[in-house]
């Protein structure tokens, strides 16, 4: 191998590079980081956001980007918890509907869907640039949410709902379980399904996928429903492991969500990027956050550091894509 | 290389190299640029002309050998500092910030100020009027450059370089959107420029507008020089072609083919509304028909309505089109591209950067995108189908390329416009529409793209092709349309079609 292909081959293993130096470095300063339990740890940690990350992915695919994630997930997490816990009753009617834990479920994923699906209505519909839109969703979910819970916590469930979040199956933890489904479907979407590739196209270039007869709306609104619906998921994970659905769950996850994807090398501008580059995305987080904890590092500069990453990442990223 | 009478250089490239991940995009070229000349650089796209343009206009800082500028070696540091020391470059793609003015974009980063030290409006308005009165462009400088067609804004463009009052300056190109009354007045402009011994270095694929004005020329192949030239008497466009693709271009028959006399498209009545109200028609009550075999080539000047006669069939803008379309003698209803591809059409569009390719997807992307049921198994993308099917149109179009995973802007012009022809005919259309399938595309891809285009035809396909190109209109078309302020004033059959008459057909009812 010349020094060229190395080279390349430096470049497209990056971020695993990166993750390897992070993890020598961490196991050589501490004992407890590179332990089975610290690792399953890590990965527990980082399932939620990787959920909701690759519905990030999706849409800064299409030149979008979805900041309501933090607020969808607390509501869809609040509504699960409030419809396992009392149900759906109207008084007036004399009408009242339990819920299985599954109907929990359906129900919390479904408002999610609903949430996001809007957005990509409101972007579509009415040309509101997403950012825009999103952003208002932010507030009218977070708001929608204390609405439900009345601002206090919804907490303790009886049944198999604690298992969600915190069981294990075949050794592996249920979130993980869950996160390497959505992971392995969203691969599968975008690397098989035709549907991926219009994804692509077009966040790569509008003008031309419109020309080429693809329903550019209709593919943003899906984008957008999977994101909420991902995020819903990340919900009741929360919910499930906390016991508990906290009004101000998820605050700042979006800012968490995004730095995934773009450590992992997808472009903002859109059309460039993959699922598995979040995957590392959030992997890299996780480790970072982790590490620091172990390590004893003030919360504050815990921020710093995460901060100075995201952008050593970007400009490494722009770096390299000029080389080539 | 050989002494030239007309003296010392303004600029030199002396044995220049420049690399890029692996390969060679110049190989020790060296050139030699002489002031009040018309200095042509001719070659195929991807032989490196834009490539040594940049050097010497320092947008690339990186290279080999030197660039030796009014007798010393200089090294830009960025395009800022050669536009300071007098050279500018009109580039081939479109530099404008498209939001902004005519005169905030010819004045960008150079804004006058009033003495308070605000940005004087009133001084750059007044200058931009006499720049674009000298190119006569008949626009407001506070419109925004988007409002205008791709032509005004070459023009704009071209406002901004003169400003600069550069004593070399690179054109790359700058005819290739213009009408012929506009490339004229260019040509017009040239020759003040030259008499106030500005150096023009003049990149063009059209070999008779090189002929009409370059004094002399440089042919590159493949990174490296390939011959040099004086204009003179004996210098016929075919030495050119030949110094540029190493043989000769056959030229088409001019038989008139026989086509199928059976109908394949008709259109009646098709009106277009301007969504900008002014004029109020883009497309003026427009009828014709297209028969199985018939290549139906369309002319005009720029913004005659040429384009938005394809695109107002293709099923854009439907909320302001209406008409009649019959595909194979029945009506259809186009209200979307989805309704226009269904009916059997495809649109292979002006603009293959912007309009045309998903340029950062790889070749096989871009080749199944309108075709996805070609390329699937239960719904689920077979990379052996994938494959298949690029193969196939790969080969019949003859496009080159190392992997179908490259991504197209890996390719050279001609390249993705064959890709994207592809991929329109990986769906399989009856109706193909063609806005300017040659432009930008380089002398021998211009050719293969012809030969396709006659092969389609032969096959049954109806071809109706846009093309600001006269000699490309008539030697292709078995009949032409032509189009002058959103009507069609003239339908010509081939046999009786000439420059002429087209060029009077396309004026008739302007005022």
């Amino acid at each position: 191998m010349d020094i060229k292909t190395l080279k390349v081959n430096l470049l497209k293993f990056q971020s695993i590079i990166a993750l390897l130096i992070m993890v020598i470095i961490l196991s050589l300063l501490t004992d407890r980081f590179l332990t089975t339990e610290n690792s399953w740890n890590i990965m527990r940690q980082i399932s939620v956001n990787l959920i909701v990350s690759v519905g990030m992915t999706l849409v800064i695919l299409t030149a979008g980007i979805d900041l309501s994630v933090g607020s969808v997930l607390a509501l869809c997490g609040a509504i699960t918890a409030g419809l396992l816990k009392f149900g759906a009753g109207f008084a007036d009617a004399n009408i009242y509907i339990g819920f299985t834990l599954f109907g929990a479920i359906t129900g919390g994923i479904l408002a999610g869907s609903l949430l996001g699906w809007f957005n990509g209505l409101v972007i579509t519909r009415f040309r509101v640039p997403p950012f825009v839109a999103t952003l208002a969703m932010l507030t009218i979910a977070r708001g929608l949410t204390m609405l439900w819970t009345g601002g206090f916590p919804i907490t303790g469930f009886e049944g198999n709902m604690a298992f969600i979040g915190t069981g294990w199956l075949l050794g592996i933890p249920m979130p993980v379980w869950i996160a390497a489904a959505v992971v392995a479907g969203a691969v599968v979407l975008t690397k098989k399904k035709p549907l991926g590739r219009h994804i692509y196209a077009v966040g790569g270039n509008e003008k031309a996928a419109a020309l080429s007869g693809l329903n550019v709306r209709r593919i943003k609104i899906i984008v957008y429903t999977i994101a909420g619906a991902l995020a819903a998921v990340g919900g009741i994970i929360v919910t499930s492991r906390l016991d508990s659905a906290q009004p101000n769950a998820g605050m700042g996850l979006e800012l968490d969500s995004i730095a995934a994807v773009v450590i992992g090398g997808t472009s903002l501008s859109g059309g460039k990027g993959s699922i598995m580059g979040t995957v590392q995305g959030a992997l890299i987080i996780g480790v970072l956050n982790n590490g620091l904890v172990l390590l004893n590092v003030s919360p504050f500069w815990q921020q710093v550091v995460k901060g100075v990453v995201i952008l050593l990442a970007v400009v490494i990223e722009k770096f390299n894509s000029r080389s080539e | 290389m050989e002494n030239r009478a007309a003296g010392k250089t303004v600029i030199e490239a002396r044995n220049i190299s420049k690399e890029f991940s692996g390969n060679y995009a110049l190989t020790d070229v060296s050139l030699k640029i002489y002031p009040g000349k018309v200095n042509a650089i001719v070659g195929e796209n991807g032989a490196g002309k834009s490539t040594l343009m940049k050097i010497l206009s320092g947008v690339y800082t990186g290279y080999q050998g030197e660039v030796v500028y009014n007798g010393r070696t200089v090294t830009f540091s960025g395009t800022a500092e050669a536009q300071e020391s007098g050279i500018a470059i009109i580039h081939q793609e479109l530099n404008l910030v498209q939001n902004m003015t005519v005169a905030e974009n010819i004045f960008l980063g150079r804004e006058p100020l009033t003495r308070l030290g605000f940005t004087d409006y009133g001084r750059m308005h007044e200058i931009t009027r006499e720049l674009t009165q000298r190119l006569h462009l008949d626009v407001d400088p506070a419109t925004p450059v988007f409002q205008l067609r791709t032509g005004q804004q070459q023009l704009v463009e071209i406002a901004r370089a003169l400003h600069l009052e550069s004593s070399i300056l690179i054109m790359d190109e700058p005819t290739s959107s213009l009408s012929e009354n506009e490339s004229e007045l260019l040509f017009m402009i040239i020759r003040k420029l030259k008499e106030k011994g500005v150096a023009i270095i003049y990149i063009s694929h059209k070999i008779e507008e090189l002929l009409h004005i370059a004094d002399n020329f440089t042919a590159l192949r493949d990174g490296r020089v390939t011959g040099s030239m004086d204009i003179g008497e004996d210098i016929v466009s075919d030495d050119i072609i030949r110094m540029m693709v190493g043989r000769d271009i056959i030229s088409r028959d001019k038989d008139v083919r026989a086509t199928d006399s059976k109908e394949l498209l008709k259109v009646t009545d098709l009106v277009f509304r301007n969504p900008k109200l002014k004029p109020p028609y883009l497309v003026n009550n427009v009828s014709f028909s297209l028969n199985r075999g018939e290549i139906l080539g369309v002319s005009g000047l720029m913004g005659a309505g040429r384009s938005e006669m394809l695109e107002a069939l293709f099923g854009l803008h439907s909320d302001y089109v209406s008409g009649n379309i019959f595909v194979e003698g029945k009506p259809v209803n186009i209200n979307s591209v989805q309704d226009a591809i269904r009916a059997g059409m495809a649109l292979v569009p002006e603009d293959r950067q912007l309009q045309g390719l998903i340029m950062a997807m790889n070749v096989a992307g871009n080749t199944t995108l309108v075709s996805p049921e070609k390329i699937t198994s239960a719904g689920f993308i077979n990379r052996k189908k994938e494959m298949q099917l690029c193969r196939r149109f790969r080969d019949k179009l003859n496009i080159r390329l190392s992997s179908f995973d490259q991504p197209v802007d890996t390719l050279s012009g001609g390249n993705q416009q064959k890709v994207l022809i592809a991929k329109w005919l990986a769906c399989g259309p009856k109706i193909l529409l063609l806005d300017e399938p040659t432009r930008g595309v380089d002398i021998g891809a211009k050719q293969e793209i012809y030969n396709i285009i006659d092969e389609l035809a032969l096959g049954g396909m109806g071809i109706i092709m846009v093309s600001s190109e006269l000699p490309e209109i008539l030697s292709m078309s078995d009949r032409i349309l032509v189009f002058s302020a959103s009507q069609l004033t003239a339908t010509l059959k081939r046999d009786e079609a000439d420059e002429e008459k087209i060029m009077k057909a396309a004026t008739v009812n302007l005022k």
